[in-house]
């Protein structure tokens, strides 16, 4: 049971962090849907911070790492934030071009990392055993608290504070729901929509490095995320772009996720005989089921995905 | 010379190769420096042998048995090509095709190998499978409003866990691969006529390929020369305008994903069923073919007949990737050119407004 609850509250963690940096795009006006692939390269940053620096202490070792997730996701968010804003192109391409690249440059390059540090190994994998324990706060019977898991409830009430509490976030949400009545009082369209994007950058590669350290301690770079990014959207959109929405909405989805890790120690779940499959699908068609109920109603940003035009009426 | 005639660059169908070119040559030239930063001294031959493919083999009648081999794997890209086309048409976008494609693959070789059907039978398993799929996307946009990326993405997940698992049942004991259709099931091959002997007997080389290069050619006559082609772009261009000339604009878009969805499905079956490739039941993660798709659909400047030589490209250069040296590169190198490719195709309108520009003021500079 400790092992459900330690699952579900890192993946809910990940989810939440994902679906934060979906919302500050979207409040923008932007969508992003290149989040898996920041999801792969925050990833990258913090597993090469890992890699590189073996022996830092824990608290200097969460910050580096925290810090190359970041800063790994910020860059790697720079390319929708020029195409989409400044060139005006097609953010649903844009975003799935991200995807493609992420895991590829992602694989082609740990494997060229691989290769230079030992000519027989042309995997794309980092280890990080030793350095992963550094995560863990404490431990309460068998419950292994994250650092992560805190940082993303800070990061969650940041983020509300930010949106409706700050000018900037107010005047984020403007201009995603209507540019042009923003840019009339004399905001920076252009300039807010490149930060919420940067933002959603940030957060997704955070949460990036949060998912591949969650269960296991290496990572195959080939696998990408597996649909963790896309499944953030569909946690926002269910959590209807309202951050303690969103998060009792990722508590739900990294249940079912969770459930797929580990259904095999439950008694009652194991009599049932479902096959493997089953519960490794369950998340997906739980999101999907969810998004059929509630996106009919569902309130997004108005002027979310059209390039804004200062031209047009 | 006539000034109103307009001049070959203003052609837009010339703007949008010149435009292609220019996607591709930026995607090379990045993917070159990539090279280069792995390593120097290796870029020039790497770069070489994912451009020659092929031609990597000397002797004529080999290379010509690998460019049969190369075309076996374009005809299912340029279906994919062809679905995500057809759905961008009428403004959806089809990211479940890679979904649609798995579920055909899943429905061919399960009727083929479990119940020893013929191979039209199995590629009509294989449409209605991907069709299905499809119709389930556009009816969730349709009446529920849920975004057609995002379920397709699910839907792409659930499919490919649910192929696995029926797959298993026909799969080889002792590996995860699907038991070969040449042995077990060969009434389930697609029929060569002939051509393989083209191709220096190159036994993968069925009649999918004209096929599929028919269907190319049978989407644009749909689109551009039938009322249905005409209805289904209504649609996509203004939704609430074709509702209000009396268009069935729902059904419209769910027909589109279905049709999007089949034309997948169909590119499934021609390439599991000419027996080049076993599927394995322990993938995780859906072919690549259904997103390749993007990058070829997008490259061929969005037309059908463009697609035909987007995706022999698309193909050419994944292919050629198998040919680099695996002790300095690894293969994947060439999905990085190809993503780097559909970043870049987001920018081909910035690039025709630039021609556009230039032009303009090339006029405008000669008159005075």
């Amino acid at each position: 049971m400790t092992l459900l609850l330690q699952y579900t509250l890192i993946y809910s963690s990940v989810l939440l962090l994902v679906a934060l940096g979906g919302c500050f795009s979207e409040h923008g006006g932007v969508i992003n849907l290149g989040l898996e692939g920041t999801m792969v390269m925050g990833a990258l940053g913090g597993a090469l911070v890992m890699r590189s620096f073996p022996n830092l202490p824990a608290p200097a070792m969460v910050f580096a790492v925290v810090l190359g997730s970041v800063l790994f996701g910020t860059v790697y968010s720079l390319l929708l934030a020029i195409a989409a804003i400044n060139f005006k192109a097609d953010q649903t391409l844009i975003g799935t071009a991200m995807n493609l690249l992420g895991t590829a440059a992602a694989t082609v390059f740990v494997k060229a990392l691989n290769m230079r540090a030992n000519a027989n190994n042309v995997s794309s994998a980092i280890q990080y055993i030793d350095q992963k324990k550094a995560f863990t706060l404490a431990r309460i019977g068998k419950f292994e608290l994250s650092v992560f898991m805190v940082l993303s409830v800070i990061i969650l009430i940041l983020a509300h504070l930010t949106l409706y509490r700050t000018k900037f976030g107010l005047r984020l949400m403007a201009c995603g729901e209507h540019p042009q009545a923003a840019d009339s009082v004399g905001i920076n369209v252009y300039r807010m929509r490149t930060a919420g994007v940067l933002i959603s950058g940030a957060l997704g590669g955070l949460g990036g490095i949060v998912y591949i350290t969650a269960g296991v301690s290496e990572w195959k770079f080939e696998n990408g995320v597996a649909g963790f990014g896309f499944l953030a959207l569909a946690v926002m959109i269910f959590g209807q772009w309202k951050p303690y929405l969103i998060a009792s909405a990722a508590v739900l989805f990294g249940l079912f996720r969770a459930l797929s890790n580990i259904y095999s120690g439950f008694r009652l779940l194991e009599n049932l005989h479902l096959p493997g499959t089953f519960y490794n699908m369950l998340p997906y068609v739980i999101s999907l089921i969810i998004l059929a109920i509630f996106s009919r109603n569902s309130r997004a940003p108005k002027a979310e995905g059209i390039p804004y035009d200062k031209g047009m009426r | 010379m006539k000034s109103e005639k307009k001049s070959f660059l203003e052609h837009p169908a010339i703007q949008s190769v010149i435009a292609s070119l220019l996607c591709i040559l930026i995607g090379l030239l990045i993917g070159f420096f990539v090279l280069l930063f792995i390593n120097p001294s290796e870029a020039g031959r790497a770069m070489l042998s994912i451009l020659k493919n092929f031609l990597y083999f000397p002797r004529p009648a080999v290379a010509i048995e690998y460019l049969g081999s190369t075309l076996v794997k374009t005809a299912p890209l340029l279906m994919c090509t062809l679905a995500i086309l057809f759905a961008y048409k009428v403004g959806l976008f089809n990211i479940g095709a890679a979904g649609q494609y798995t579920v055909g693959a899943g429905m061919a070789l399960y009727c083929a190998i479990a119940f020893k059907m013929p191979w039209y039978i199995c590629i009509l398993a294989a449409v209605i499978g991907g069709g299905l799929l499809g119709a389930i996307a556009g009816a969730l946009k349709a009446y529920l409003n849920v975004n057609e990326v995002i379920a397709g993405i699910m839907l792409n997940w659930i499919s490919l866990y649910s192929v696995n698992t029926l797959l298993t049942g026909v799969k080889e004991s002792s590996t995860t691969y699907t038991l070969a259709l040449r042995t077990n099931a060969p009434a389930g091959l697609i029929p060569h006529l002939g051509l393989s002997l083209l191709f220096s007997g190159n036994k993968y080389v069925t009649i999918a390929i004209p096929l599929s290069i028919l269907f190319a050619v049978l989407v644009w006559v749909v689109m551009e020369k039938t009322k249905l082609g005409y209805e289904l772009k209504a649609t996509g261009l203004n939704i609430n305008a074709a509702k209000y000339a009396g268009m069935k604009e729902k059904q419209n878009l769910i027909l589109t994903m279905a049709i999007s969805g089949g034309i997948a499905g169909l590119g499934a079956a021609f390439l599991y069923l000419s027996g080049i490739e076993q599927w394995s039941c322990a993938q995780t993660s859906v072919p690549a073919m259904g997103f390749n798709g993007i990058a070829a659909a997008f490259l061929g400047g969005l037309h059908p007949i463009g697609c035909i030589f987007s995706a022999f490209f698309i193909q050419h250069i994944t292919s050629g990737g198998s040919y680099v040296d695996k002790m300095v590169y690894s293969s994947q190198i060439s999905d990085l050119i190809s993503a780097i490719i559909i970043y870049f195709c987001g920018f081909v309108l910035f690039f025709k407004q630039c021609m556009n520009k230039a032009l303009a003021k090339k006029k405008g500079g000669s008159k005075s």
